[in-house]
């Protein structure tokens, strides 16, 4: 019975198991749940294990959208289980793919609802059950297994809940089934209708989980609740005296799944660089301030890979132009992606077509997220320069401090207030954000000279905006003492000229190919015209996608990705643009 | 289940373990303990010294003391106690740290040794503090006689010392002598040169508990052996709690079992090295 029991819905907890920023432990034929409400609501049932040393989760910490484990920090998102976070390597966006395993969560008559497989077929709907109108009685754990509990609970006896004080009550069978039994109780004209659900725990563990079809209030309700408290403690004393009887079976031991093999992999080969595996539809397009529009964008079915503060997606659009757009999400914010577009005056089609074509209800195919402007959460301090549209990935980042309450400060630079996007997020930032509104650039750098002053050991900046405020920022920040490890920045794009007139040959490593690059064309399209398919974004120099590391060879560097201290390095190179001052390239791909 | 099944490798029972500290015995009471899943009766008196018998055949067990434990080998021993250089040297404190028992594999336990990143978040003001979390690359290699060496592992403490007055770069070596034993060398903050060592023997009770025993080797120099004990203590019990909610209890050699990131370099090294000395009691073996 116990098999079938698998891909079956079982009351796992109550919901009011699951208060306010709690963890709560379940336990469903012997795998252990960490099960927690994350504030916007959303109920998550996952593995109780911690991907990386297998420490319980339901020790961790709910801080409302993430859930973090104790032993390492690592944090973990609402809805996805995608790990977000980890504090030992604050400089790297974790793999995508180190996710928690999940499982279904549905919450009715008071209870959780999951399953330990896919589950077959919806949660039970009892009849003479109305959502609203039951009363939850508590849960009482038995020392039994399940099939016992249910044949014992058959013979239960208790009073309708008006007419509590007598003891004549009439009961009937109304149904039956192998984790739930039904039961009706008559007395002169009051009758009451108490479904059982039987939770498997374990082989030898159950818990009853009694739900009545009607509430009462006050005196009355605590008369009820006490009945059946009496009454089912008494038969779990019976069923365990009679299950002790009985030789106990042997606990389930939990199979716990290998983790894929994935993140040592090549990269995936496919005959295509750009992939846009996700369709979301618009819910909401508003605008987020003058000229910029706002969009949320929901998964058509099933969750939204997880995100980092940071990441940005391509959004393929209707006209066929593909563009990249920063996630200005908060942490745990899962069930979509929020991103800000500016409508550029030279668009070349991109902002355009989003700000005039693209409306809500209509689907967009985009890209998975994907971070190269990580956010450290390590910094004594971390300051956010931000100039125009340059808010989204930096908002992102500064929710995800405020939220640890970590130290901060958000400089936001606009031609006025009507400018600044995403009122609603930077009011949440309260203190940290400082707007500096309609400054000329000479105005500019004295504010950025001034902010930038003090550097002290282990501050962190972050920089997004125009190419031009971006190259005084880091002059400047350079000019006070800032080291460049302690500057992080990412371009809207490329404004250098590309010189694409050098060929030379490119070795690829691990693949064992050497490939010739001739002018005009760049290593990327001559790699997948190989059939070697790196991941790309952007494709003008400026997102850090198709970074691939140097072995041997000079490279010749035309991207805004790397810092001076990369490129001086010769270790990187970004295969969209850049190119070889050597005859002979090694990279390892 | 799991407990119940005898130990098998011999590179075990052919070992001496730690089984007690000595402060503990009493003439008027025997002490009850467990080693590799046979229980032991300890007596102890002042006519017939220790006298170690297991509970399951009556026989007498193999038994010593040295730097303030009794040890005990259940077969035949091929090699000596670990010799501690530094307990030779008078000016130090040689000071048994209080034994904890966890329940988990004692593998485990020395895993949870070796592990810096969780500093910040188990040892919160301690030895660790966020935002401080980073886990910068060290080295790890095997030494020539077999052991595995982790150098060059620096962590920011805030409180690293008794006379610390604000948080700095510690250095640590780490040392995996003997699967159940490991060491921690960590330089002296007053004598810059010299080095305090705590070595960790770890007492294999079953596949799934262990009592960790201490022993700590301090320079005398500013500092009281109560000091030293308590602060182990303290560490010991923050570890605790989250070791005993690690699952499963044994410790898996399955590459593909857990996610070790840089961080863990040296715990990856040493689930390898555990692999190729065969050991399997409190691990779960890699599938072939």
């Amino acid at each position: 019975m116990l098999d079938q029991a698998r891909t079956r819905w079982h009351p796992i907890a109550a919901a009011h198991d699951l208060p306010l920023r709690h963890v709560f432990h379940g336990q469903l034929l012997g795998r252990e749940f960490a099960v927690w409400r994350a504030d916007d609501g959303y109920v998550n049932v996952w593995e109780n294990r911690c991907l990386h040393r297998g420490v319980r989760l339901s020790i961790g910490i709910n801080d409302g959208r993430e859930l973090k484990c104790q032993y390492h920090g690592w944090r973990y998102s609402n809805r996805t289980a995608g790990c977000t976070y980890i504090p030992a390597h604050p400089a790297d966006a974790p793999a995508r793919t180190i996710t928690n395993r999940t499982f279904p969560a549905v919450e009715r008559y008071g209870l959780v609802w999951s399953a330990t497989d896919e589950p077959q077929g919806e949660v039970p709907e009892v009849a003479g059950l109305a959502e609203g109108e039951f009363l939850g009685l508590r849960g009482i754990p038995v020392n039994a297994p399940a099939d016992r509990v249910v044949a014992r609970l058959r013979g239960y006896s208790f009073q309708p809940s008006g007419r509590i004080d007598g003891n004549d009550a009439e009961i009937a069978v109304e149904a039956a089934g192998d984790f739930s039994v039904a039961l009706r109780a008559r007395e002169g004209g009051a009758e009451t209708l108490a479904v059982f659900f039987v939770q498997p725990v374990d082989s030898n563990r159950s818990v009853i989980r009694g739900v009545l079809n009607s509430d009462a209030e006050g005196a009355a309700r605590l008369a009820v609740l006490r009945h059946h408290n009496e009454r089912l403690s008494k038969l779990r004393d019976a069923i365990e005296q009679e299950a002790a009887q009985a030789p106990a079976p042997e606990p389930i031991a939990p199979q716990f799944e290998r983790l894929p093999a994935e993140l040592a992999e090549m990269p995936e080969l496919t005959a295509h660089g750009r992939k846009a595996a996700l369709r979301v539809q618009v819910a909401r397009k508003w605008q987020a301030a003058d000229g910029i529009a706002g969009f949320e964008l929901k998964p058509l079915s099933g969750l939204l890979p997880t995100f980092q503060p940071g990441a940005h997606i391509d959004v393929h659009m209707p006209n066929g132009e593909i563009r990249q757009y920063s996630i200005a999400n908060g942490p745990g914010e899962s069930d979509r992606y929020v991103i800000g577009v500016k409508l550029e005056r030279d668009s070349k089609g991109g902002s355009v077509c989003m700000h005039e074509s693209v409306r809500e209800g209509d689907v967009l195919a985009i890209s998975e997220p994907r971070n190269n402007f990580p956010l450290r959460r390590d910094a004594v301090k971390t300051i956010f320069v931000a100039g125009g549209i340059g808010v989204t990935p930096l908002l992102a980042m500064a929710q995800a401090l405020h939220h640890q309450e970590l130290a901060h400060e958000f400089h936001y630079f606009t031609q006025g207030e009507s400018q600044l996007a995403f009122r609603d997020r930077l009011d949440g930032l309260k203190g940290t954000l400082v707007p500096h509104l309609g400054l000329d650039p000479e105005a500019t750098g004295a504010k950025l000279r001034e902010i930038l002053s003090v550097y002290k050991f282990g501050m962190h900046l972050y920089l997004c905006g125009p190419g031009p405020m971006l190259e005084t920022a880091r002059k400047i920040a350079a000019e006070a003492g800032w080291p460049e490890g302690a500057v992080h920045f990412e371009y809207f794009k490329n404004t250098n000229k590309i010189d694409d007139s050098s060929s030379f040959e490119v070795a690829l490593a691990r693949s064992c190919m050497t490939l010739k690059v001739p002018a005009g064309k760049t290593i990327l399209e001559v790699m997948r015209e190989a059939g070697i398919d790196m991941p790309s974004s952007c494709e003008q120099g400026a997102c850090g996608t198709c970074l691939a590391t140097v072995i041997e060879g000079e490279p010749d560097h035309q991207d805004v990705y790397l810092n001076d201290a990369e490129r001086k390095s010769g270790t990187k190179i970004m295969t969209c643009v850049s190119r070889a001052k050597s005859a002979r390239l090694v990279l390892d791909l | 289940m799991p407990e119940t099944i005898p130990c098998s490798d011999r590179v075990l029972l052919n070992d001496w373990h730690v089984v007690a500290d000595r402060s503990m015995l009493s003439p008027h009471a025997p002490i009850f303990t467990r080693l590799l899943g046979v229980d032991l009766r300890i007596d102890s008196s002042d006519r017939h010294g220790t006298q170690l018998v297991r509970a399951d055949t009556g026989e007498t067990v193999k038994t010593v003391t040295k730097y303030g434990f009794v040890w005990a080998c259940l077969g035949t021993p091929e090699r000596d106690i670990l010799y501690i250089p530094q307990a030779d040297e008078p000016d130090r404190y040689l000071v048994t740290g209080g034994s904890i028992a966890v329940k988990v594999s004692g593998l485990r336990a020395v895993e949870n040794f070796l592990d810096m990143g969780h500093f910040p978040f188990v040892h919160t003001g301690w030895l660790g503090d966020e935002p401080h979390t980073e886990v910068a690359p060290y080295r790890v290699e095997l030494t020539e006689d077999g052991e595995v060496l982790a150098t060059d592992c620096k962590f920011y403490q805030p409180v690293a010392s008794p006379t610390a007055t604000e948080g700095f770069i510690v250095d640590y070596v780490y040392k995996v002598i003997r699967p159940y034993t490991v060491a921690l060398y960590k330089s002296n903050p007053i004598q810059k040169e010299r080095l305090d060592v705590i070595t960790l023997f770890v007492q294999p009770v079953d596949e799934e508990n262990c009592v960790a025993h201490p022993f700590l080797c301090y320079l005398r120099e500013g500092i009281d052996e109560a000091s030293i004990r308590s602060f182990m203590q303290l560490i010991f019990a923050q570890d605790k709690p989250i070791l005993e909610n690690q699952m499963p209890k044994r410790l898996p050699l399955d590459p593909r079992a857990e996610t070790p990131i840089r961080a863990d370099a040296v715990s990856v090294y040493y689930r390898r090295w555990l692999r190729d000395r065969a050991v399997t009691y409190g691990a779960i073996p890699a599938r072939p």
